[in-house]
């Protein structure tokens, strides 16, 4: 006989992480509809990948491994690292990137429920210090440039490296809208002027700003399941809208509109699939907001000052290093222990 | 409308409560025999005042209260004493414990009952007495002894609360004592409210039991002038959470308070008891019946879902019979599904030991695998914060776990361990299926065998430091002693040589005290020894 509770309402941690994938599925719908389908396959690989390794590093940890492989975890992480990543990098870049994450940053450190560090952003950040020419090729979204991969070639190209005759890299990828922003400010050209480019949306970047209502679609569906909660989006999406304003205001020709922010990089899938990694992120709600207020300036001061394309990846694993901090220092008070008691929640 | 107040947290399993509340509740008939626990309560266990042989009565003292904390136990019916000796009885630990076995004589023979006319005309303290020898304690499951809790110091109680919750899925006596005998509980309410001279009486019901709300209001209405003279009785409505009837967490609903961690309620101006222990303590009084039967509802894997009225000591697997288990049964639940315990000797093959209900015995849920079926292997920890968000006592019950865990006892009590109510809420929505509360019991225990055997170092500390210091008095003497003794032998060696005038006067003068020096070194020489043997 086992012991009270005798009841549960739990639904298992795999069904939790099955809900997550289910929620990027909008994004990377709309992913295929605007940049073709070779997106996909980078998530195939590195969902082959992460459930090889996981499986790999569950072996030598003697650990029983059908439990773990069912949990769905591994695939999270290899779905947020190809989402990372541009759709073209070859396979051994998705490849190399998703075990690191699974080995190094998931495993070494424990295995599932014990890593620091988001891992999925551990293996971004050792593509892009490792490789960082490759992780500048993203495809553009068809229709911006003369020349288009069909999908047999964007395949060997991913595998082998090959172009069809006559096609340069830089005929069929280009910098990411926010990357292309920084480029063209350095070169002394007004906000207003670069945004004017082809590859500018309404918002964003053209077609990534509409993955982007993709994956924020997605979230507010894991808000409404409950399975994640409105502090760290919120909280995050708000700052760097308020950060990215007030530069805005007091400079607009320097610095881009805030909800230009938003809809670009991966702002949206960082607030509501990265940063709200239960893992890595403060388990206190006020730590949540300090958190997510952090990561957001973060984010903002790397993409407006640093050397990166985008700073999301950083800004999590920055503040994934002050989590313990910031738990230990937002620990609420207990029943019996609050001051006063009739002042607080009243319904 | 009164203002009702919130708690942090809580749950909404599935209540399972009508399939027990469709029939009245039933007198359970007389059982086989009787196993009656003499120690069923909170605190020490009652000394036995009868023998084996002995012919008892219906309500005859069979365990007198031993200390502080402790109770009577009574006959629940005339018979005969078969044995008194160590059975198996409902406790989580599985251990046995001292019983006293009655043979039923069928004749149900009373005690001549002594009723107290009107309790007004009593002290509290001859109140107490009698509710203590009466065997009366809380019946919602801790079985303190209530006269203890009428016990007060300085404390000033604004309200009484009378606890009708009931927010356990499955158990439903206590609804159904309040919808078929209100007026008794509010007359054992008031006698309560006197004895504690509190300006009002709380009932809080949750609001899945309108039957029992409006029978409480009904008795109320009814007995308005007796109650008038006295002071306001109110039933509120709270509503139906887990686990709002936990004492602390029906305080703050009802009154905004929170009891101070390690106080108690009355240090706040307010106590609480159970429906059913006002009953009992009605019953005590005014019709000087002890405490001898209780309403138990047994449900579950049953054919009929049912609540009966049954003494105590009636065997488990009698009082189940009358419900009759389905044959894909496996054991039984003492309690309800989040915080009862499996009975021992119940399940598995082999014949079923007869482990008797007692005062505490609120409900027998029948279990199957269908119904409760065992939860997968657990899963590590992934700090989803599922259980932060269901804890009444806003604990953070993933760090609690983390520390029990890796046996950081102290790191878990300075994370509040010891405030935590052991409700379930946590495990019954972590998405790990961890054994949350097991750990949190785990780490209880451990930390009070730790403090115990603390204890029992410092006196053993003490008790060394005390040998120490007589060893090294002892070494003083000794030492003194022995600079004695050379002195003696000095003397001894003078005396050897040919000797002055002088020093033969000296020594005339030593010669005196010579006898008494010997006897010194003689000593000292016998306490070396002793000492070096010892040592």
């Amino acid at each position: 006989m086992f012991f009270s509770p005798f009841i549960s309402k739990s639904e298992g941690v795999a069904a939790i992480m099955l809900k997550v994938l289910l929620a990027l599925l909008p994004g990377i719908s709309l992913y295929v509809w605007y940049f073709g389908p070779a997106i996909l396959v980078s998530i195939a690989l590195a969902s082959i990948t992460a459930l090889a390794t996981e499986a790999a590093m569950l072996k030598l940890r003697k650990r029983p491994i059908a439990p773990f492989l069912k949990d769905n975890s591994a695939l999270l992480t290899a779905w947020l690292l190809a989402l990372s990543i541009p759709p073209l990098a070859p396979w051994w870049m998705v490849v190399v990137g998703t075990a690191f994450a699974i080995a190094i940053a998931k495993h070494l450190y424990g295995g599932l429920g014990s890593n620091m560090f988001n891992p999925a952003m551990v293996g971004y950040a050792v593509l892009i210090i490792s490789f960082p020419m490759q992780m500048t090729h993203w495809l553009a979204p068809q229709g911006l440039v003369l020349a288009e991969l069909s999908f047999a070639q964007q395949l060997q190209y991913i595998f082998s490296g090959v172009l069809p005759n006559g096609l340069t890299l830089d005929a069929i990828t280009m910098a990411t809208p926010l990357d292309t922003l920084k480029t063209h400010l350095h070169l002394d050209e007004s906000v207003q002027q670069i945004l004017n480019m082809p590859i500018y949306g309404q918002i964003g970047g053209h077609g990534s700003e509409m993955v982007a209502w993709g994956f924020l679609f997605g979230g507010l569906y894991l808000l409404a399941s409950r399975i994640i909660s409105w502090h760290i989006p919120f909280t995050y999406l708000g700052t760097l809208f308020v950060i990215a304003w007030i530069f805005h205001l007091a400079d607009p020709t320097h610095y881009v509109a805030p909800l230009f922010h938003w809809f670009s990089g991966a702002a949206i899938l960082g607030a509501f699939f990265i940063l709200t990694d239960p893992v890595s992120s403060p388990t206190t709600n006020k730590g949540r907001l300090i958190y997510a207020a952090g990561a957001a300036l973060l984010t903002y001061l790397i993409r407006t000052f640093g050397g990166f394309p985008d700073g999301v990846a950083f800004a999590t694993l920055l503040m994934n290093i002050c989590v313990p901090l910031i738990v230990l220092y937002t620990q609420p008070k207990v029943f019996g222990k609050k001051d006063g008691g009739k002042k607080d929640d009243q319904p | 409308m009164r203002t009702l107040y919130h708690f942090h947290g809580g749950v909404h399993p599935p209540s399972n409560k009508t399939q027990s509340t469709r029939l009245a509740i039933a007198p359970a008939p007389l059982p086989s025999r009787l196993i009656v626990p003499l120690h069923q309560h909170a605190g020490e266990t009652a000394k036995p005042v009868v023998q084996a042989g002995d012919h008892v009565l219906k309500g005859q003292l069979i365990g007198m209260p031993d200390g502080f904390v402790s109770s009577a136990v009574h006959a629940p019916t005339s018979g005969t004493i078969a044995a008194i000796d160590m059975q198996l009885i409902a406790h989580p630990s599985g251990l046995p414990n001292l019983c006293a076995t009655l043979i039923p004589d069928g004749k149900d023979e009373w005690i001549e009952l002594e009723p107290v006319k009107n309790y007004r005309d009593h002290s509290t303290t001859e109140l107490q007495h009698l509710l203590r020898m009466a065997g009366v304690v809380g019946l919602g499951g801790a079985a303190f002894p209530s006269d203890i809790k009428l016990r007060l110091g300085k404390q000033k109680i604004k309200t009484l609360i009378l606890n009708g919750a009931e927010c356990e899925p499955y158990i439903t006596c206590d609804d159904m004592l309040m919808r078929e005998r209100a007026a008794e509980i509010v007359q054992g309410a008031e006698i309560l409210r006197f004895m504690l001279d509190a300006d009002e009486v709380l009932y809080g019901v949750e609001d899945n039991k309108p039957e029992a709300i409006a029978a409480l209001q009904q008795a109320i209405t009814a007995s308005g002038s007796a109650l008038q003279q006295s002071k306001r009785h109110e039933v509120v409505a709270i509503p139906t959470i887990y686990p709002g009837g936990s004492a602390k967490q029906l305080i703050r609903v009802l009154t905004g308070l929170e009891v101070p961690s390690g106080k108690l309620p009355t240090d706040i101006g307010v106590q609480c008891f159970n429906v059913a222990t006002a009953y009992t303590v009605h019953r005590a009084l005014a019709h000087g019946e002890p405490l001898l039967s209780r309403i138990v509802t047994v449900a579950g894997n049953v054919r009929e879902a049912r609540n009966y009225e049954a003494l105590i000591g009636t065997p488990i697997d009698e009082l189940v019979a009358l419900s009759e288990a389905l044959p894909d049964t496996n054991g039984y639940i003492m309690g309800g599904p989040m915080m009862g315990f499996a009975l021992p000797g119940m399940s598995g093959p082999g014949p079923a030991v007869h482990v008797p209900m007692v005062k505490a015995t609120n409900c027998i849920i029948v279990s199957s695998e269908k119904l409760f079926p065992p939860p997968p292997p657990a899963m590590p920890c992934i700090r989803c914060t599922r259980c932060v968000e269901v804890c009444p006592a806003d604990l953070q019950p993933q760090d609690l776990f983390w520390f029990a865990q890796s046996k950081e006892f102290g790191r878990a009590q300075t994370f509040s361990l010891f405030d935590c109510i052991e409700c379930g809420a946590c495990s019954y929505v972590c998405p790990s299926h961890i054994p949350l509360v097991q750990y949190y019991r785990f780490a209880k225990s451990e930390i009070r065998a730790r403090e115990h055997d603390k204890q029992l170092a410092d006196q053993a500390r003490d008790r060394h430091e005390f040998h120490e210091q007589r060893i090294e008095r002892e070494k003083r003497e000794k030492a003194e002693k022995l600079a004695a003794k050379e002195k003696a032998a000095q003397a001894a060696k003078l005396a050897a040589q040919p000797l002055t005038a002088e020093q033969q006067a000296e020594l005339a003068n030593l010669a005196t005290s010579r006898e008494h020096i010997r006897e010194l070194a003689q000593s000292a020489v016998e306490h070396t020894t002793e000492n070096t043997g010892a040592n």
